[in-house]
């Protein structure tokens, strides 16, 4: 298989009174064509890991590396304006929010043009039927009204399938969604994720999937990491994340009601330190 | 007697009718929840029983008493809300002391120390967050002080919106297990706004499933856990749920 992204050893830094703090602390991950899912709490240093990739980790952070290398480039080597040519062209985010994530001054139309033109020289007509066509693409109805809309005039889930046209109009080799779905509701959930789905399997491209919802990630992924406090704790096929051996997961697994739930408890991780 | 009767509700904002005659009623002691998705003004129904829509027709009655249309203190010792947020919903510069103290400043109660003390304890909040600002509190931490702050007024019902869907899965199983603990210790009576039914099924004895500002289904939660649920609308989003754990 030919790898399109190669990471190892990843360390993510942040200065504290305390001296410094790792809070990811040398992880090391082999993506090909394929959809990845990594799971883990708040603070587990899944998001960093994402944006460590697209190397969107300000001072005073460190990213420091023994290899990242996309496409056979090296990541860690690349100026700020070489990468920008790879932000959003190549590797694009989805953000959790789309409230936050848009800009709320800018016409979505416009927005999804900018993502479009910031790449590449196009005729203003081209423009404008590719982005009518991946409106369509991210299932909008009527995408001719949409494109005069303004963020606050459409729902979160319509906000979210603009974010996901946003970022999918240049056509990326690897999409990276960090949390896409937690601020919509769950019947809309579904909606979005099978549009990335979708998307993400027609053009071959490869998918990151962050988010803490192990369901989820068991459902749109081939393949699992379950991160703690900075380290991958288990790495597995997504059909086989029942049957996890790690206890972390195995505690984060039981601690999910279920419809059918008839226990009078639902089991709690151990902490380590007494901060619940 | 019902803790609280809802009946022909229509709440608007402004000139937009957001509900069209909701009824329900919730015995005392139950646990009650309603669902549907964003836009279904199922947050609206608990806004105007708490007194913050406040122009609704229809008629709203909480131990008996019919509601008025604006906050009033008697309401506020009998029944407390708790918020979606916990980073949004306390006061970035109040200690967790003050937060506590301040409902019982407003209802002219003394004894504040020992209340602070005792309603920290119940909800599993160690001493040692007392004098701390919210910001140095992780996400299940502001969550446990929201519900303390509403629990301090000693209220026989809590209005509760999406109480824990701003946290991971492992502090939501520990918010769940404590709002079970507490409902049995202290006998309250619980409303609940999600949208997770496994949420309901843990937590709750019966639902109402709301679409387009409508009640569409009432059920007992022994039929949402057989996904016996009648309404098309109620199945659909049953269905949703299940999807993602069969996965």
């Amino acid at each position: 298989m030919n790898a399109l992204l190669e990471i190892r050893n990843l360390k993510v830094t942040f200065p504290t009174a305390r001296g410094p703090v790792d809070v990811v602390k040398g992880l090391s991950l082999t993506l090909g064509r394929e959809r990845l899912g990594i799971v883990g709490e708040s603070g587990s240093g899944k998001s960093m890991t994402g944006r460590s990739i697209l190397r969107l980790i300000r001072s005073p952070g460190q990213v420091t590396a023994d290899e990242m290398t996309f496409n056979g480039t090296d990541l860690l080597s690349l100026s700020e304006r070489q990468m920008r040519a790879i932000r959003g062209a190549r590797i694009s985010m989805v953000m959790q929010d789309p409230k936050f994530s848009l800009n709320p001054v800018m016409t979505i139309g416009d927005q999804i043009a900018e993502a479009l033109l910031t790449h590449q020289k196009l005729a203003r007509s081209d423009i404008r039927s590719r982005t009518l066509a991946m409106l369509e693409a991210v299932r909008i109805n009527d995408p001719e009204r949409v494109l005069g809309l303004y963020p606050h005039e459409v729902s979160g889930g319509m906000g979210q399938r603009v974010m996901i046209a946003m970022m999918l109009i240049p056509e990326p080799d690897l999409l990276i969604a960090d949390e896409p779905t937690s601020a919509l509701d769950v019947s809309v959930q579904a909606q979005v994720l099978e549009i990335i789905d979708d998307l993400v399997k027609r053009k071959g491209m490869g998918l990151i999937l962050i988010s803490h919802d192990l369901d989820l990630v068991s459902a749109y992924c081939d393949r699992i990491l379950v991160m703690r406090s900075g380290e991958v704790v288990e790495e597995c096929d997504a059909g086989e994340l029942k049957n996890a051996k790690h206890p972390y997961t195995r505690g984060l697994l039981a601690s999910i009601p279920r419809i059918d739930e008839s226990r009078d408890e639902l089991p709690v991780l151990e902490r380590t330190g007494a901060s619940t | 007697m019902n803790a609280l009767a809802i009946d022909n509700l229509d709440i608007s904002y402004g000139d937009s009718k957001v509900t069209h005659g909701i009824g329900f009623n919730v015995a005392e002691g139950e646990s009650f929840a309603l669902v549907g998705e964003s836009g279904s003004g199922k947050t609206t129904v608990l806004k105007a029983i708490a007194g913050m829509a406040k122009s609704w027709t229809g008629s709203i009655s909480v131990f008996g008493a019919p509601r008025s249309h604006g906050i009033d203190r008697g309401f506020a010792k009998q029944c407390q809300m708790v918020f979606q947020d916990p980073y949004g919903s306390l006061h970035p510069r109040k200690t967790v002391d003050a937060t506590l103290s301040e409902p019982l400043a407003i209802h002219g109660i003394g004894d504040s120390g020992a209340r602070v003390d005792e309603v920290m304890q119940s909800v599993g909040l160690d001493r040692r967050f007392r004098f701390r600002f919210p910001h140095q509190l992780s996400g299940g931490q502001r969550q446990r002080v929201a519900i303390a702050r509403a629990l301090i007024l000693k209220p026989q019902m809590l209005l509760l919106d999406e109480p824990t869907s701003a946290l991971d899965v492992s502090v939501q199983a520990e918010i769940l297990n404590l709002l079970k603990r507490l409902r049995r210790e202290q006998g309250l009576t619980y409303l609940m706004v999600t949208h997770n039914l496994p949420v309901v099924s843990f937590l709750c004895d019966r639902l109402a499933v709301m679409r387009h500002g409508r009640v569409v289904e009432i059920a007992d939660v022994d039929q949402l856990k057989r996904g016996a649920l009648v309404d098309p609308y109620s199945r659909e989003l049953t269905k949703f749920s299940a999807a993602h754990l069969q996965n």
